[in-house]
């Protein structure tokens, strides 16, 4: 009897995330999504750049890579080349989706487009060395912020779910962690919720996923899983921001 | 004969584009091009295509992006400032052999410039489209008929080539009108089994991908590109001639300035002075023949350009410097007048090009 399995929808190539980083769990629940919905022969992802950059690699669907923050509107193009077929998502950084592709995560968003964003924010540029993100907690210490982020000079970190809430355009917006058992388990819920949203015509959904970064964190990975409860979610909480077919039917 | 339409040159882009079997528009607002946008709006959602008007032109070309990665035919278009922006996605859209056909109705440069006429983005098209070793394959209409003819010739070539087709236009092509035949043979997309469109569980999964960090790697991808280019350059140069036979003075002006100097090309021959015009339809792969043939014989050249003069030094490439090289120009969206060229053509008649 098989008791535990890798899904279908991710495949056996040696993933490059460091020790430790939630990517990976991350990854396995869009996987078992797909598979848990069938949708992996339909489903078109959107890596980002950032530390998943080659988040193609590793998912077993057609795979698109994307110019930093451009993933919404390359997104917005596969899904309407074929509105019908594609599921489409994109898997995406604080500052892929929250600095340089403001833009186009806001324009989708207010769109309504059929698609699944899922949003990791870890509050850093893990990629290139640990800069300070548009996430980045006011004080926190990074290659970019040596002194700890002075929201005086570089203002203050942006919550995504709650600025895109002001939006009539989206369905969908839910913030999640991974950082314990219970919390991955919401975290599934809230990614299956996202996928089945688009395949019944709903429209733009967003999970952000509240992630650690133990490398540019400085941290081990349990003290980084720790500083999510202590640090991150006092200003980021978790929650469902918008969730308008919920509030339509309490509405009835 | 096909009947005629009367279009704007805009207009005849749009209406061709559709006939080629581009159901996906993506653009920004910009001057002069905006009838091709007002088109699509109108005609797409009628046959079942996709206009949207994106946030940026950053967007736009992103989501040009996403439609050509699967598979199907799809434009965008802008004027000067609005394809800078663009530039990223070009570099990205040739990093990942992607097709796409791009319109670009110039203005005056740089910066926010101003809305008339001009040719100044000729460097950008044929040399700088954005970062990395690419190229784009560059058609320069002089007529409302070309807008169309090489709007569907430009979806053929991006799709044969896996490499984006740009026509640059000026406003002036974009904003006069003629009449057009939209008479046209269409070519189908090819087969493109790269393209990801959903693996139905029946194949390996597709990536549409430019990053490649083993240097190697990347670098046969460039040698690879090459060879195409190569080709290209061997078989896709289109070039008009007038007159070049027997002429000691050849000009050579693409776009509206090829009409201008057309006029001044046939006043001066009833003034006894043998010039001929060569008008490059192709700006990029640049018809280099012709121009080779005619610097055998010809005593000088010159470049008639909505400029500073960009499009000159493939013409001195071209003839290898075997005959002086002269610039008639206008810039930031003014014309040359067909006097102010056959000044020129009488000079170098005079030997003052040397």
């Amino acid at each position: 009897m098989v008791v535990f399995d890798k899904p279908h929808a991710l495949n056996d190539m040696p993933m490059h995330y460091c020790p430790g980083c939630t990517h990976g769990i991350i990854h396995r629940l869009v996987a078992e999504v797909l598979d848990e919905l069938g949708i992996e022969g339909r489903a078109i992802g959107i890596a980002p750049v950032g530390c998943s950059v080659m988040a193609y690699n590793y998912f077993n669907c057609d795979m698109i890579e994307a110019a930093h923050g451009r993933a919404p509107a390359i997104a917005t193009g596969v899904k309407r080349s074929d509105p019908e077929n594609h599921v489409v998502f994109t898997y995406q950084g604080d500052g892929d989706l929250a600095s340089i592709g403001m833009a186009e995560t806001v324009h989708a968003a207010a769109r309504n487009e059929n698609i699944t964003v899922i949003f990791v924010n870890n509050a850093i540029y893990g990629m290139t060395g640990g800069q300070m993100a548009p996430t980045s907690l006011p004080g926190q210490v990074t290659q970019t912020s040596p002194y700890g982020r002075d929201v005086n000079h570089c203002g203050y970190p942006i919550r995504v779910c709650e600025m895109l809430s002001q939006l009539e355009g989206p369905e969908y917006l839910e913030r999640v962690t991974v950082n314990s058992v219970k919390n991955i388990r919401n975290a599934k819920k809230a990614i299956k919720k996202a996928f089945q949203n688009q395949l019944d015509g709903k429209g733009f959904s967003l999970v952000e996923v509240v992630s650690s970064c133990p490398t540019n964190w400085g941290m081990t990975p349990q003290a980084a899983l720790k500083w999510i409860d202590d640090n991150m979610l006092p200003y980021y909480p978790l929650g469902v921001y918008k969730d308008r077919s919920a509030a339509k039917e309490e509405a009835k | 004969m096909a009947d005629k339409v009367l279009m704007k040159g805009n207009e005849a882009i749009a209406e061709a584009a559709i006939l080629a079997g581009c159901r996906h528009y993506f653009g920004y607002p910009i001057t002069p091009q905006t009838e091709i946008a007002a088109y699509m709006a109108k005609k797409m959602p009628k046959i079942g295509g996709c206009f949207l008007q994106a946030e940026s032109e950053i967007a736009a070309i992103n989501m040009v992006y996403g439609v050509s990665s699967t598979g199907k035919r799809v434009m965008t278009s802008s004027s000067s400032p609005g394809i800078a922006l663009k530039s990223e996605g070009l570099s990205y859209l040739a990093g990942a052999d992607l097709p796409a056909f791009i319109v670009n109705v110039q203005r005056g440069g740089p910066g926010l410039g101003g809305i008339q006429p001009s040719q100044s983005d000729y460097f950008q098209a044929t040399r700088a489209g954005g970062h990395g070793d690419f190229r784009m394959i560059v058609l320069a209409p002089a007529s409302v008929q070309e807008m169309a003819d090489l709007t569907v010739k430009g979806f053929a070539l991006a799709d044969k080539y896996r490499m984006t087709a740009m026509v640059l236009a000026d406003g002036t092509m974009g904003q006069m009108m003629e009449p057009v035949s939209l008479d046209f043979d269409i070519e189908p997309a090819p087969e493109k089994p790269w393209a990801t469109t959903g693996t139905k569980l029946e194949r390996e999964h597709n990536i549409v991908n430019s990053l490649f960090l083993a240097p190697e790697e990347l670098e046969k991808f460039n040698f690879d590109r090459y060879e195409r280019y190569k080709y290209i350059e061997e078989n896709e140069a289109m070039y008009e001639e007038y007159l070049v036979d027997d002429a000691d003075i050849v000009i050579a002006a693409f776009g509206i300035a090829a009409r201008v100097s057309r006029s001044a090309v046939n006043e001066a021959r009833k003034q006894g002075i043998k010039v001929g015009m060569i008008r490059p339809i192709t700006l990029w792969p640049f018809p280099k023949a012709p121009f080779e043939k005619a610097a055998e014989h010809a005593k000088a050249f010159i470049s008639v350009e909505l400029s500073m003069g960009q499009m000159i030094e493939d013409v001195q490439l071209a003839t290898k410097c075997k005959a002086p090289v002269t610039l008639c120009n206008r810039a930031g969206g003014m014309i040359p007048s067909p006097e102010q060229v056959l000044e020129a053509i009488k000079n170098a008649a005079n030997g003052g090009a040397k």
